[in-house]
């Protein structure tokens, strides 16, 4: 079993807490990881993206070849096209529809969505809409997390008991209100699926 | 045992703990900042106490570091591949001085230049230096190899080089942690045939050097950090650090059986190195940065049997990827999806609310009633003034050269002659160029960017900020009634514009300190004072 995912967002939007859950459930499992990540000059409202890679074997490469992503999971509709070189035949693309504009040449959203209908069979997500449902959008990437899962090769169970870990010094209630996000998503995902 | 998931920035600064450091010295530089943080926050639950606070530039680090080796503890030094440039002098002298407790310096370089000006390659300055360099392939070899760098370099008694780029440093795995060593005990040696670096004593220990080259090459033609894949047909790779990854993941993908000779020692471990080139009729060279082993295996004249970045079997220039090294390796590119064309770049930006976007604001006012509009700048996040809708940089080229290349150009007559320095980047290197600028009474203006952090790496603390920078400036010299300071708001655009037009008339050094704090500076206190990450 090997899965490559791309993370893929804008600086600041929090790709690499995603990365984080992700990354210790398939520890957890007794999975390898590489997960390669992007620091420095371009965090600052630039592209941003992360390459995870879990196997049951040994991983050689931190990145991803082209062409053999088996999902690209990104927080923002624009720079989920930014990463289709690397997309897999059989390859998903999962996206937060809400576009973040902080560039001049930003093009309009029928645009991005009928690029992204290219894609085989895409899952859009409206994901601080259902954040919002949740009880607060700064959870929008775990409803995106779970939107995901599907497609991810880790079961649901482990990725929400990672969630717990990973938020429970920030207590119950921070942990109760990511995994309900989590779940929101997975459940709007499985009917676009 | 349970594996820890760590950066490989973090897994050298593990290794490092665990290898018994008693102090990391290091100045921030992407992509090696993570491996001093690491240590800063994960030290204090050690027994023994690691020192870690930032250092004002490599050069401190470094020659803090090489101190401590001398009182005969084992100390870590860290940089980014420029910031060696920075510590040049301490480093190479070190070789010469040799040390006392182990001493690594563990150095990140950028190919592909993410957030870099330039891509130079570390283990030139390993040869330059004549010193040991280890290049760990995976984050679990980078936790072991720097323990093993330390008993290294006691039991050579010089520095050892740890070598690393961009995507080890900041890719993720698991790593397990072995065993906890002790610190060394204080044990200065009074040794000044060694240390004092006049001639005579300069000339011995060069000889000494020169001498133990060899034990150098026996030591990596033994060394686990080579390994020999077996395999068949005419052609074999040579695969330096993490070039073996790219090698590798083509071999597994490709169903390919060329035999790999996985290499992480400098200098090169030659008979291995020969017993490949016996063995095949071309090598393909693999290695991340600069052609530094291929060129010497090509020699001036030789090398018909070698394939590498120097005839263009792989780029010259830019980090290696595995398409790269599937291409070179003679596998025909995947038809791939093309980027759709109306996918804009998204460059990085100054944050909405930053200082700087109203410090550029009020000094592009300022400068659009000039005749010669040059604003001689730096590298932090100021840098970003270089991008629309901005434009009002002319220059960024390396760490303090805004001050010193303002005055060179005021120097031939250039007026205004204006300089833009974050806080941390004039303590870094800018200081001394100011004083330059004091003794010639060159009429130029600096402004520093004060926004009380290291902003671009992430928030570290800066040696100087606010009152003090004001007490360094004044006491290097600048006149008083020309240190003046400005808050970059929105609501004193009007107030900072009449001083910097003020400032940058005057013939004379000025100083304009605009303070304001970052933004994201600010954020990250007030979460953590709330108490949540």
């Amino acid at each position: 079993m090997q899965i490559n995912i791309i993370l893929a967002g804008v600086g600041g939007q929090g790709i690499l807490s995603i990365a984080a859950v992700i990354d210790h459930a398939a520890l957890q499992g007794g999975l390898t990881v590489r997960q390669a990540e992007v620091h420095g000059m371009s965090q600052r409202g630039g592209a941003v993206q992360s390459h995870l890679r879990i196997s049951d074997t040994e991983i050689y490469s931190d990145l991803i070849a082209g062409g053999t992503a088996d999902l690209i999971l990104s927080v923002e509709p624009l720079e989920a096209l930014r990463y289709l070189p690397w997309l897999a035949p059989h390859g998903r693309v999962v996206t937060a529809t809400e576009p973040f504009v902080n560039m001049a040449a930003y093009p309009a959203m029928d645009e991005i969505l009928a690029e992204l209908d290219r894609t085989n069979r895409p899952v859009l997500i409206n994901a601080a809409e259902l954040a919002r449902q949740t009880g607060n959008t700064r959870v929008s990437n775990m409803v995106m997390l779970g939107a995901a899962s599907p497609f991810i090769g880790i079961a649901s169970e482990e990725i929400e008991s990672s969630i717990e870990r990973l938020f429970q010094a920030k207590g119950a209630d921070i942990v109760a209100m990511n995994i309900r996000a989590f779940r929101k998503g997975e459940e709007v995902s499985q009917t676009q699926a | 045992m349970k594996k820890e998931l760590l950066l490989g920035a973090e897994a050298i600064a593990l290794g490092a703990l665990d290898g018994g450091i008693s102090g990391v010295y290091a100045y921030p530089g992407t992509p090696s900042t993570e491996i001093t943080e690491y240590i800063q926050k994960n030290s204090h639950q050690r027994k023994e106490p690691v020192r870690s606070a930032w250092s004002a530039n490599e050069k401190t680090a470094y020659e803090a570091a090489l101190g401590m080796s001398y009182a005969g503890k084992r100390s870590l030094v860290c940089m980014k591949h420029v910031g060696l440039n920075v510590a040049a002098d301490a480093f190479i002298n070190s070789a010469i001085t040799g040390v006392n407790g182990g001493l690594v310096v563990a150095v990140a370089d950028d190919p592909s230049m993410h957030s870099s000006q330039n891509e130079q390659d570390s283990r030139v300055y390993g040869k330059f230096a004549m010193l040991p360099v280890l290049e760990p392939a995976s984050q679990q070899e980078l936790y072991d190899a720097t323990r093993e760098a330390f008993d290294l370099s006691e039991s050579f008694r010089l520095p050892v080089l740890l070598r690393l780029t961009t995507r080890l440093a900041h890719s993720r795995a698991g790593v397990e942690e072995r065993e906890v060593r002790p610190q060394n005990r204080l044990n200065a040696i009074h040794a000044p045939e060694r240390f004092v670096l006049m001639p005579h004593n300069a000339r011995r220990q060069y000889n000494h050097l020169l001498g133990m080259q060899n034990k150098l090459e026996a030591y990596s033609e033994q060394s686990w950090l080579n390994r020999l894949i077996p395999g068949t047909g005419s052609t074999g790779v040579l695969a330096f650090g993490i070039a073996f990854n790219y090698v590798m993941e083509v071999r597994q993908a490709y169903g390919m059986e060329f035999p790999v000779l996985k290499t992480g020692c400098y200098p090169m471990p030659r008979k291995a190195i020969e017993d490949l080139f016996s063995r095949c009729e071309t090598v393909l060279v693999a290695e991340e940065g600069y052609p530094v082993c291929e060129e010497l295996l090509r020699g001036y004249f030789g090398g018909r049997n070698i394939r590498g970045r120097l005839d263009g079997t792989l780029s010259r220039a830019g980090e290696l990827n595995t398409d790269s090294v599937a291409k070179a390796l003679g596998i025909a590119p995947k038809k791939l999806v093309p980027v759709p064309e109306i996918v804009a770049n998204r460059p990085p930006a100054l944050c909405k609310g930053c200082g700087h976007r109203d410090l550029y604001e009020a000094l592009n006012t300022v400068m659009s009633t000039c005749s010669e509009r040059h604003v001689f700048s730096d590298i932090g996040c100021y840098t970003l003034g270089a991008l629309p809708p901005f434009n009002s940089i002319s220059t960024c080229v390396d760490m303090g050269a805004s001050i010193t290349m303002a005055k060179g150009a005021a120097d031939a007559g250039l007026r205004p002659a204006v300089a833009v320095i974050g806080d941390s980047t004039f303590t870094h290197s800018g200081m001394t160029g100011l004083l330059d600028a004091v003794n010639d009474q060159a009429p130029i203006t600096v402004i520093i960017a004060d926004n009380d952090t290291t902003a671009m790496t992430g928030g570290q603390n800066s040696s100087a900020t606010g009152s003090k920078l004001h007490a360094i400036c004044r006491g290097i010299g600048v006149d008083e009634q020309h240190i003046r300071t400005i808050i970059p708001l929105k609501s004193r655009l009007e107030e900072n514009i009449a001083i910097l037009r003020e400032e940058i008339a005057w013939d004379g050094v000025s100083v304009v300190l605009a303070y304001r704090e970052c933004i994201e500076a600010a954020a990250r206190k007030k979460r953590n004072r709330k108490g949540t990450p």
